[in-house]
């Protein structure tokens, strides 16, 4: 007996233990060092910045450099990237709201049979190389590409439309890559509506629309949480589209700390950067946790 | 029912929207011209071409054997952590533990990338390992990331499979281990694979992170296609695309034919023995 629980309260500890672990390691200890070096000063040397615990005299001084901080408050460069990429995903947010939620809810009313391949079409392209389905968008929307090609082969337009590096490229490219991470979440949640409950209120004389407006739409809430939350936070901290579509049109933050890091070799500015960017996503993050084990809890009912 | 055909029809625009600039990107990959958007007519000289570049070869190679590695390395994570999310009812830190498997899922790539990066840095510089960046550090954060997608397939799987069969083959006395290969695995096998598929994808797919973990000489191929379409619209990356969407709709049409398949002898298996009864 003894034996018995011993030997299943080790083999619970490692199952739960060497995840445990890997993610401490890997996924929590990172975030830890950035904190720690968003507080150092860069400096020239390797690793390019300063030491957070000097050694002198027999005196130990903890040193937190909040010049990184004060940095980014005095251009407002960053001020702008924040807001316009916050900006920038909720709007983008909205439209794969307004385009996914019919596609999901098509599927879901679609024969049973026929749900799994048209799940399967949607899925896709996703997929596929993510990079790629950006990139076909540039030989696309560019000034002697084929939308504007077309364009003037049929005469609406003389001169090329500047599409490539404005705004509306990189709303397009966002829409165009998170679309599908929207509709599996509301699918997941509008396939599982109870039917009788629509037919009762169709018998009862509701509207199709008063059905949808009263009846649908609060019941997929978590749906639509579940699905916003995984377009709008990675879109916030999003580099590939704004690089590729947007050019010099749109500042975001992802690409400012990607410039930083890369092209001004200051790690602790882009530290900075990046921690404030988890402390603003700490609370988006949450809440898609939150309505995930929500979702969870219902199913077991 | 206005609305019902309002959303079909929202549908199949939203399908053309997301095929149609792929499959113009496969037309134009059979084009003669080195001009991407000019037609000069059908040829695949550039499929030759892509095959003679050393250099992509090379990326393609490196990135397929880091997707295999971390994707099965993610996978029995994904396992471990499934299990422990829900077959454990109570252990200590769970909380936080749901919250790292999760976060992974939508965290910004370029927050993973930096902060695995400064990790590798702060380690070596304390331990001296990993003495340099490159497949290791990549294998290493391509793990983290595909089990979180691992667990949620994984676990949603092992959410809906009867614990009770477990139980009782635990009340027989079969060991744990045992358990889990004889009954377990074999049940959740489907959810494995696509498990595994996606964390294979997944990894074959980053660009950012790989972009900030990695070292001298481990360009994996994503990061070539961004260094190569940064200089602009090349004949060759085309090809390389169509190849990517074509394998990709391959690998996912026999997979759901097969599943498919499976399903419906089950259920005909299934109807026999209630005939038989």
């Amino acid at each position: 007996m003894k034996l018995s629980r011993l030997r299943r309260w080790s083999g619970e500890t490692l199952v739960v233990g060497i995840p445990m672990v890997w993610l401490l390691v890997f996924f929590l200890m990172p975030f830890i060092i950035v904190a720690k070096i968003s507080l150092a000063q860069s400096a020239v040397s390797i690793p390019p910045y300063t030491a957070m615990f000097e050694w002198a005299d027999s005196r130990l001084a903890v040193i937190f450099d909040l010049s990184s901080y004060v940095w980014l408050t005095e251009d407002t460069l960053y001020f702008d990237a924040y807001v316009n990429s916050i900006k920038i995903a909720f709007f983008s947010t909205l439209i794969c709201l307004m385009i996914g939620y019919p596609m999901a809810y098509a599927i879901a009313r679609a024969p049973a049979a026929n749900q799994p391949l048209w799940l399967l079409l949607v899925l896709l392209p996703s997929w596929t190389s993510f990079l790629i389905r950006i990139y076909a968008w540039i030989g696309l929307l560019k000034n002697n590409g084929l939308i504007n090609n077309f364009l003037m082969w049929i005469g609406i337009i003389d001169d090329p439309i500047q599409m490539l590096h404005t705004p509306f490229a990189v709303y397009l490219g966002i829409v165009y890559a998170y679309l599908p991470f929207m509709i599996l979440p509301l699918y997941a949640n509008l396939v599982k509506h109870d039917q009788s409950l629509l037919e009762a209120a169709s018998d009862l004389g509701a509207k199709a629309f008063t059905i949808f407006t009263r009846i649908t739409l609060p019941l997929s809430k978590n749906g639509m949480v579940a699905g916003s939350m995984l377009v709008f936070i990675p879109v916030v901290g999003e580099y590939v589209i704004p690089e590729l579509l947007g050019g010099n049109s749109t500042v975001m933050i992802g690409k400012v700390l990607w410039q930083e890091f890369f092209n001004n070799r200051d790690w602790s500015v882009a530290a900075a950067l990046a921690a404030i960017m988890v402390a603003i996503l700490i609370i988006p993050i949450m809440l898609f946790h939150r309505y995930e084990q929500k979702t969870l809890e219902e199913e077991a009912q | 029912m206005r609305n019902f055909s309002f959303s079909r029809f929202m549908f199949w625009a939203g399908l053309t929207f997301l095929y149609l600039p792929m499959f113009i990107l496969v037309i134009y990959s059979f084009n003669e011209s080195r001009l991407v958007t000019v037609w000069a007519g059908w040829s695949t000289k550039w499929y030759g071409e892509l095959f003679q570049d050393t250099q992509i070869m090379g990326a393609v190679k490196r990135s397929l054997e880091v997707a295999f590695l971390s994707a099965t390395s993610a996978v029995f994570f994904g396992m471990l952590s499934s299990w422990a999310m829900v077959r454990i009812a109570k252990f200590r830190g769970k909380t936080l533990f749901g919250g790292m498997i999760t976060a992974p899922l939508v965290m910004p790539d370029v927050i993973i990338g930096l902060s695995l990066l400064l990790l590798f840095v702060a380690f070596t510089q304390l331990t001296g390992w990993p003495r340099e960046r490159g497949m290791l550090t990549i294998w290493i954060a391509h793990t983290t990331f595909g089990m979180a997608y691992a667990t949620v397939v994984i676990s949603s799987r092992l959410r809906e499979m009867d614990a009770s069969i477990e139980e009782a083959a635990m009340d027989l006395g079969a060991p744990p281990l045992k358990v889990f290969f004889a009954i377990t695995l074999p049940l959740i096998a489907p959810a494995v694979a696509s498990a595994w598929l996606l964390a294979f994808t997944l990894s074959l797919d980053d660009v950012v992170i790989a972009s900030f973990v990695t070292g001298p000489g481990a360009t994996t191929l994503p990061i070539e296609v961004l260094s190569s379409v940064r200089r602009g619209v090349s004949p060759k990356i085309n090809v390389l695309a169509s190849l990517i969407i074509f394998a990709v709709s391959m690998v996912t049409f026999t997979v759901w034919y097969v599943s498919r398949r499976l399903e419906k002898n089950r259920q005909k298996a299934m109807a026999d023995d209630f005939l038989i009864e």
